[in-house]
């Protein structure tokens, strides 16, 4: 394979990736439920967390845009491909000229961007209410965009499923995303989890989302700061490929 | 390879676990052709059917399929945009209007704007679906979605063509509308690959079928020259008021290919079922025996059909 080949190759990838992305926005993204949940889910919790106790503004700003950043990118991922085999719109798209890796970074960006825009919404709330600065606004942008695109691969792994019953990848995605909560430092603070605790929680990739909002917004940090971008890239990586090692074993199971 | 060769299939093979989908499948398929594959359920078909477009690609020790000369598995992008596929179970995005699933088909192949949209409307309007183009598809009945389904397989102008079980669970009137869109597509040029378990679709549609079964394919020629080879497969069913004393007694008579017990009857089968019927009232009356019944059955397709793979069947059976 020539070197001008494999830039084509990269480019039209790219290109049709774009379309899958289009498709996925309009028909799965673009539906009122979707954006009503996408749109209450940080107000509803800003209000949860602020009004219930004393709240330090540092915590809950970061803790909350990373939350929402998270919930809202892995949300609708997972369900595509369960939802396209279902409706028995998967195999077209099989038998049509776009890669695999085209279709799963197409599921991916769309997951992206749902995250991206609606994260912004508790990132205004931050900023009115609870005196969250851009301290670092590029830093900021790098965060958000590489944490969106890290929790929607985790949505694309997730929708490797073999399965055409998207309730049955809902309770997995359930499974696997509410716990990453309590062990990435959102509640309380990284420093005071137990040696063990550290740990586990350089395992979730939400850890350095919520470490980087800190630094980004308030100008806090515990460790080097460039670690959380890369530890995103590392993990938006690692999903992706797997994401595409699995859906390739299990596409040929439940066409 | 000969010039006009479309599609070229060697030794295809795929295993499920201990079920041999696609058994050492081998056949050719020439330009302008309608070719049918033609089985019964879990045949084969549709496995064959994925493997030729590339929803499964084949193994190094499966088998080789050659589109236009282009490997599958060495250019499977290329290759599928040759080709226009209709799965056997396929829907279009219910939430999409059939004006937006043909354009959006048609930006997944990478037709430009301006052709999309003439094409578009040029393949609604002729599969009569024009009027209803801004409305969801939900709604839509059966023969309809399958007639979009078709419509987009085509907004790329394909040169060939993938049909699996097309008109299967269709009304009457869906079901003819295709055909007679197939028809047309034949004229055109276009090379049609279309699987079926309906004999009599197969035998009008197609110019060359390939019978299946069990992965195996057992016969593959014209509709017409399956039925004169299978001239021999014509057979009378003969009934008598009690048995022949000798029980090979149809090896005593002229032009019997072969004959079987069926209950009380018999089934003879002959190339010759005029002569055949004069020898048996002869062995009727030296033998004072009385006809119950007496049928002649014609070689159909069918009959074709069901010999060869019952042929298999049997051989499965020793
Ligand atoms: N994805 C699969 N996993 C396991 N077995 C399969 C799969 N697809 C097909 N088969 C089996 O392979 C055989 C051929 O199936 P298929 O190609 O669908 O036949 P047809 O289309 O002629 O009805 C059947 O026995 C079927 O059960
Ligand atoms: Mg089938």
């Amino acid at each position: 394979m020539s070197k001008l080949y494999t830039k084509r190759t990269f480019l039209y990838t790219l290109k049709t990736s774009l379309v899958i992305t289009e498709k996925n926005v309009r028909i799965y993204y673009l539906k009122a439920p979707i954006i009503i949940f996408g749109i209450l889910f940080p107000v509803f919790f800003f209000l949860a967390f602020a009004l219930g106790r004393k709240v330090i503004p540092f915590i809950l700003t970061s803790g909350l845009i990373a939350m929402t950043l998270f919930f809202t990118s892995s949300s609708v991922g997972p369900l595509i491909t369960p939802w396209e085999r279902n409706a028995k719109t998967y195999e077209r798209l099989l038998a049509s000229p776009v890669s695999l890796s085209s279709i799963l970074l197409g599921d991916m960006l769309a997951g992206a961007i749902f995250g991206v825009i609606i994260s912004s919404i508790p990132l205004t709330i931050g900023i009115l209410f609870f005196n969250a600065k851009f301290f670092h606004p590029l830093f900021l942008v790098g965060n958000i965009v590489l944490s969106s695109f890290c929790f929607s691969s985790l949505g694309v792994l997730l929708a490797s499923l073999a399965t055409e019953a998207p309730s049955q990848v809902m309770m997995l995605s359930s499974l696997v995303r509410f716990p990453l909560i309590f062990i990435s430092g959102i509640f309380i603070p990284l420093d005071k989890f137990p040696f063990w605790g550290k740990v586990i929680a350089f395992m979730s990739p939400l850890t350095y989302t919520v470490d980087a909002m800190k630094y980004s917004l308030y100008d806090l940090k515990s460790y080097p700061v460039l670690i959380n971008l890369w530890a995103l890239l590392f993990f938006s990586f690692v999903f992706f490929s797997i994401a595409l090692k699995m859906h390739r074993k299990n596409l040929i199971k439940v066409l | 390879m000969s010039e006009s060769s479309v599609i070229q299939v060697s030794n295809l093979k795929r295993v499920y676990g201990k079920t041999v989908a696609v058994d050492n499948v081998s056949f050719e398929v020439k330009k302008g052709e309608i070719f049918g594959f033609l089985g019964p359920n879990g045949a084969g078909k549709t496995t064959t059917i994925r493997m030729l477009t590339g929803v499964i690609l084949p193994d190094p020790d499966e088998g080789e399929v050659k589109i236009l000369g282009i490997d599958i598995k060495e250019d499977p992008i290329s290759v599928k945009k040759i080709m226009g596929v209709v799965p056997e179970l396929c829907n279009v995005y219910v939430d999409l209007s059939s004006w937006d699933n043909m354009i959006l088909t048609g930006k997944i192949y990478g037709v430009k704007r301006k052709e999309r949209e003439e094409k578009a409307e040029e393949l609604l309007k002729k599969f009569g679906l024009w009027e209803r183009r801004e409305e969801k598809t939900r709604k839509f009945s059966k023969g309809m979605k399958q007639r979009l389904i078709l419509a987009m397989s085509l907004i790329h102008e394909p040169k060939i063509l993938f049909l699996d079980e097309p008109t299967s669970g269709l009304d009457v009137q869906s079901a003819r509308m295709i055909r007679k869109i197939i028809e047309e597509l034949r004229l055109k040029g276009k090379t049609i690959f279309l699987t079926t378990h309906n004999i009599e679709e197969a035998n009008l549609l197609c110019d060359r079928i390939a019978i299946i079964n069990k992965g195996k394919i057992v016969a593959i020629d014209s509709p017409e020259k399956l039925k004169s080879t299978f001239k021999r497969m014509q057979s009378v069913e003969v009934a008598f008021d009690r048995m022949p004393e000798d029980i090979k007694w149809c090896r005593s008579i002229p032009y019997v290919n072969e004959c079987k017990e069926l209950g009380d009857k018999f089934r003879v089968y002959t190339k010759d079922p005029d002569s055949l019927i004069k020898k048996l009232v002869n062995f009727a009356e030296k033998n004072n025996l009385k006809f119950i019944s007496l049928n002649t059955l014609g070689p159909s397709l069918e009959d074709v059909f069901v010999a060869l793979t019952e042929k298999v069947e049997a051989k499965y059976h020793e």
